[in-house]
């Protein structure tokens, strides 16, 4: 089993911090059959020359919080991509979380260049993946089309009677004067940025069907893949049937599930591609 | 922010995204950094492919950086490598050529080691700034710019 990387510095009363939807990310980006197809669509085709490039893949995580899985996912690019060569973006509405994210990553990567057998010790940008940056901003919107090889969003999937505004918000994280009235804002605020990251709207449906509707976009035209992470209550089983009517190849599938069929929380993954 | 990030970016307008100038966006007043990264071309000359060139030269001399060779290098192998191995190809691949290395090096530094840590990224077709501080830009949009 892979590390878990340490996210002891994100502040949790304005930073989600790992939970059990993150870990089922983690497992199931890790499992066998997520690597077997990842490093088959991502990996160095043998039958080419060593000489020839393979163009390096673009990880692009929406909603980063933590950065726990842009973390596990860019220093284990070898493991999941079967080449360290992964090229790493991260956004959030949060500028805590932006600055975390970016924290989390690469003291990851740089922990897992350390701690390889010193026989196999290299530099990290020889033995891991490479961040690129953490936006603050709303899902992918400033992303280029078609940039994007894999996509990873753990949403706010949790039904709620409206999604908080995150607009004129966020980024600034100005430390405010400590008096009464500001540590009053900066809770209200902190507040409001914990909702984001959960608050789901109408079936807990409402950001991500923004987000699956920038996807076709967003995505490689070729070989883009994208996984999300859905509740029960999301109703999944529709949410697929929706994609499999979309124009062009796509394909999507539940690849990871939550075991605990008896808690309220009942999560999957799944994975969406272009084949 | 790494300099290379700027080539995966456009406008986050959404009547931006169909207009040609909305990429690249340009910097104003940026102020850089250096990180070390250790050089690794194998790496690099898996990223090159990723590289719209013509939007890299924009934004090199933008940043005042004047070593980006007119044409992306070309690091495909000759044909002849894999069907008629010839000795000299053979002698070129295990000495790489000395100005290659140059150009590669710079690459390596330009596009991973250089961060942007304050500044602006401006839309060419609508002007919107979008500002960096302590190296994370900001893609929000003010509520009459709207999703």
């Amino acid at each position: 089993m892979l590390p878990t990387p340490s996210t002891s510095h994100v502040d949790p009363n304005r930073i989600y911090e790992p939970a059990e939807d993150s870990y089922l990310l983690l497992d199931t980006l890790s499992s066998t059959n997520e690597t077997n197809f990842l490093k088959h669509h991502f990996g160095q085709s043998g039958t080419q020359s060593r000489n020839a490039p393979t163009p390096s893949p673009i990880v692009l995580e929406v909603g980063t919080g933590s950065g726990v899985i842009l973390a596990f996912v860019t220093a284990n690019a070898e493991a999941i991509f079967g080449r360290p060569d992964v090229l790493a973006l991260g956004t959030d509405v949060n500028n805590f979380a932006c600055q975390a994210t970016k924290q989390t990553v690469l003291q990851t990567c740089e922990g897992f260049a350390r701690d390889m057998p010193s026989g196999l010790r290299r530099s990290p940008s020889e033995s891991t993946g490479l961040l690129l940056a953490t936006l603050g901003a709303d899902l992918a919107s400033p992303i280029r089309g078609g940039m994007i090889d894999v996509l990873i969003f753990n949403p706010p999937y949790v039904p709620s009677a409206g999604v908080p505004d995150i607009k004129g918000n966020t980024l600034d994280s100005e430390p405010a004067p400590d008096d009464a009235k500001s540590r009053a804002e900066s809770y209200e605020r902190d507040s409001r940025l914990l909702a984001l990251s959960y608050e789901g709207g109408v079936d807990g449906m409402e950001v991500i069907n923004r987000l699956l509707e920038q996807l076709p976009q967003v995505l490689n035209r070729d070989k883009g893949v994208a996984y999300i992470l859905l509740c029960q209550q999301n109703r999944p089983e529709e949410t697929m049937q929706r994609i499999y009517n979309w124009v062009g190849d796509w394909y999507v599938e539940v690849v990871g599930r939550s075991g605990n069929v008896a808690g309220w929380e009942k999560l999957c993954i799944i994975r969406i591609w272009k084949g | 922010m790494k300099i290379l990030t700027v080539n995966f970016l456009t406008c986050a307008v959404k009547a931006c995204k169909t207009s040609p100038l909305s990429f690249p966006l340009h910097f104003r007043d940026a102020e850089l950094e250096q990180s070390d990264i250790g050089y690794n071309p194998s790496f690099l000359r898996n990223i090159l492919p990723r590289v719209d060139w013509e939007a890299l030269k924009v934004t090199a001399t933008e940043l005042g950086f004047t070593t980006v060779p007119s044409e992306k290098p070309n690091l495909d192998p000759a044909p002849s490598n894999t069907d008629l191995p010839a000795p000299e190809t053979a002698m070129e691949t295990s000495e790489p050529d000395v100005a290659d290395e140059k150009v590669m090096r710079d690459l390596h530094t330009l596009l991973l080691e250089t961060e942007v840590r304050e500044g602006k990224m401006v839309c060419g077709n609508c002007g919107h700034e979008y500002k960096i501080k302590e190296g994370i830009a900001n893609f929000l949009l003010p509520s009459h710019l709207g999703r």
